[in-house]
């Protein structure tokens, strides 16, 4: 273990570019970007990581990440993945995609990379709204949850149920590893950077399709403090959404 | 040189591998399935990648992630399955990602049916997908031209960084005709990519977006994306005339249309009339400054196409009132006879 005492410096990964996030107070994303960017550093791959940055709250991550990055539509990561993975086998490829780009608008795209097994690694960031677009409800919007489009709460009468994502894609045989995880306390961020280490050494041992769903917090669309917000996650979310491995097959 | 017979679909195949295509995806629709049964045999036996993806929408995004890395790859349809890719294609030119998208038509609206068909021009040359962006369209006629612009679709997509359309139909892509081979080996330079995704190793990291959030950026990029556009139009119109600089009425078709046009010429010639013919090859560019010369020498008009007029806008565009530009169409998937347009001009002149 590092200590202060023995001279531990809280540093940047240098897959982080030392640019200012403009993401929300309390939002989850910046955790999330910097424990890819350890992992990254961790398998010295930075030099051969291509990522695919969604369309959400997460579509800057151009401006966040030191490798390659490239924009996909709203839901086709996986597609644009499975195109620079079947020309560049060599090179880590990696999509991170939110609950609307990944379960709602690329539903198609998801099931159908996952279903080949193609050897990408998929982060997929659930915060139960769009939050780009001021807190719409997503396909993972629990039931009650009020949103800007579902003032009195998800009605599953007329809104339908939270897809839950790692349980459906897990009956594909293609799929290989798929963990549910979250970053709302220092206990579950280690825990999410266990998973997304597993992802990619996955990739890197072409073992076939990983993915890592997070729970992460979004105060300003949720109308919470932060603090609250982290809270919610553990009390509400977390019971929908159970964190765990789901499938690991690899 | 040795000529094989070949369906135009196929030649449109072999125009692509040997233009070095490292990558096909494709979904399931007629009258293209050949393209995809043909690249699902010949891209492997080349250790080249074929996968037929679950959605159009998937096959184009597969399209875009190759181009991304700088190798070479296409994707093929008919007109419903191009206009689900329309959504990939305006983002390929906003990032100015070359690729080449063949559209083996059919006929519309709706799923229509699956003869061949022109009604996809408008499509093709004013936009299609969302936003102020051109494709450089090329429209064959035989299956060797279908070779051909295969191969010559790649090297134009590369040389401007723009996705090229192959407006073809499935009149040109189901017809069998000898083809001359030129090589199959890619004879296309390679031109230094300074934008590809390929890792940072040794350089600073890349990206590639459409998003240009910054205040000014989007109407910059869309200045430089207009300059390229000047530049195409410059360089790269292509055309061919048929006895234009004697007559005094001028056909102008494209595609399947135009080879009908040319049984009209023998019966005019037959008859001692002045009928020539324009055939644009390059839809857009369209051959503008061209047709407009022409409109200043003759004394009429005649287009045709199998839709209910679509390239007629452009050309009494071109012609600018000087002369009669009259029309004749055949819609949904209908072919004319040569016979019929012959009567047809006939009246007019």
């Amino acid at each position: 273990m590092n200590s202060l005492k023995n001279g531990f410096k809280y540093s940047r990964p240098e897959s982080l570019k030392p640019s200012r996030h403009l993401y929300c107070a309390g939002c989850g994303h910046g955790i999330i970007h910097r424990l890819i960017a350890e992992v990254i550093d961790e398998f010295g791959v930075r030099e051969k990581t291509i990522g695919i940055a969604p369309v959400g709250c997460a579509v800057f991550a151009y401006d966040y990440f030191n490798f390659d990055v490239t924009e996909a539509p709203h839901g086709r990561p996986p597609a644009v993945a499975t195109g620079i993975k079947r020309v560049s086998p060599d090179k880590i490829v990696f999509t991170y995609q939110g609950d609307g780009d990944l379960a709602a608008i690329g539903t198609g795209e998801i099931i159908h990379a996952a279903n080949r097994g193609e050897n990408i690694t998929v982060i997929f960031v659930n915060n139960a709204n769009y939050g780009m677009t001021g807190g719409q409800m997503a396909p993972t919007t629990i039931i009650g949850q009020k949103t800007l489009t579902t003032p009195n709460g998800r009605n599953p009468h007329n809104e339908g149920y939270p897809i839950k994502v790692c349980e459906l894609l897990s009956v594909l045989s293609g799929t290989k590893y798929l963990a549910r995880t979250a970053v709302n306390k220092p206990a579950h961020v280690t825990q999410a950077k266990a998973a997304i280490r597993k992802a990619f050494q996955n990739q890197i041992e072409n073992k076939g399709f990983s993915l890592v769903e997070i729970l992460s917090m979004c105060p300003v669309d949720w109308q919470m403090t932060p603090h609250d917000a982290c809270n919610w996650v553990e009390n509400v979310l977390m019971k929908e959404f159970p964190l765990g491995v789901v499938k690991d097959i690899s | 040189m040795k000529k094989i017979l070949l369906q135009g679909n196929i030649a449109l195949c072999e125009g692509a591998i040997a233009a070095g295509c490292d990558a096909y995806f494709g979904y399931p629709i007629t009258p293209q399935n050949e393209v995809s049964t043909h690249m699902s045999r010949r891209m492997p036996e080349l250790k080249r990648v074929f996968l037929q993806a679950e959605s159009e929408l998937a096959a184009i995004n597969m399209v875009l992630g190759v181009s991304a890395t700088g190798k070479r790859a296409m994707t093929s349809s008919s007109s419903p399955g191009i206009s689900l890719k329309q959504e990939g294609i305006s983002y390929l030119a906003g990032c100015e990602l070359p690729c080449v998208i063949a559209n083996v038509t059919r006929g519309g609206p709706g799923l229509g049916n699956i003869s061949g068909s022109q009604a996809d021009y408008f499509q093709s040359t004013k936009g299609g997908g969302h936003g102020d962006y051109r494709l450089i369209v090329l429209a064959p006629s035989s299956p060797q031209e279908m070779y051909d612009f295969a191969y010559k679709a790649f090297a134009l997509a590369e040389k401007y960084r723009n996705p090229v359309l192959i407006l073809s139909d499935g009149y040109v892509g189901q017809m069998m005709e000898p083809i001359k081979i030129s090589n199959f080996k890619s004879q296309i330079s390679n031109i230094k990519k300074d934008w590809i995704l390929d890792g940072c190793a040794g350089r600073e990291p890349r990206k590639i977006r459409s998003l240009l959030m910054a205040d000014g950026e989007l109407e910059a990029h869309n200045w430089k994306l207009n300059k390229k556009y000047e530049t195409i139009k410059k360089n790269e119109v292509k055309y061919e005339t048929y006895n234009v600089e004697k007559a005094d009425t001028v056909i102008v078709a494209f595609g399947i249309s135009s080879r009908v046009c040319t049984t009209v010429l023998q019966l005019a010639k037959k008859d001692k009339k002045k009928i020539g013919m324009f055939r644009p090859i390059t839809l857009w560019p369209f051959p503008e400054k061209e047709l407009s010369a022409i409109s200043k020498k003759v004394k009429r008009m005649v287009v045709v196409e199998m839709n209910l007029g679509q390239m007629v806008e452009d050309v009494r565009l071109a012609a600018n009132g000087r002369i009669p530009v009259d029309f004749i169409g055949r819609p949904g998937g209908a072919i004319f006879t040569a016979e019929e347009i012959y009567e047809f001009i006939k009246k007019r002149i």
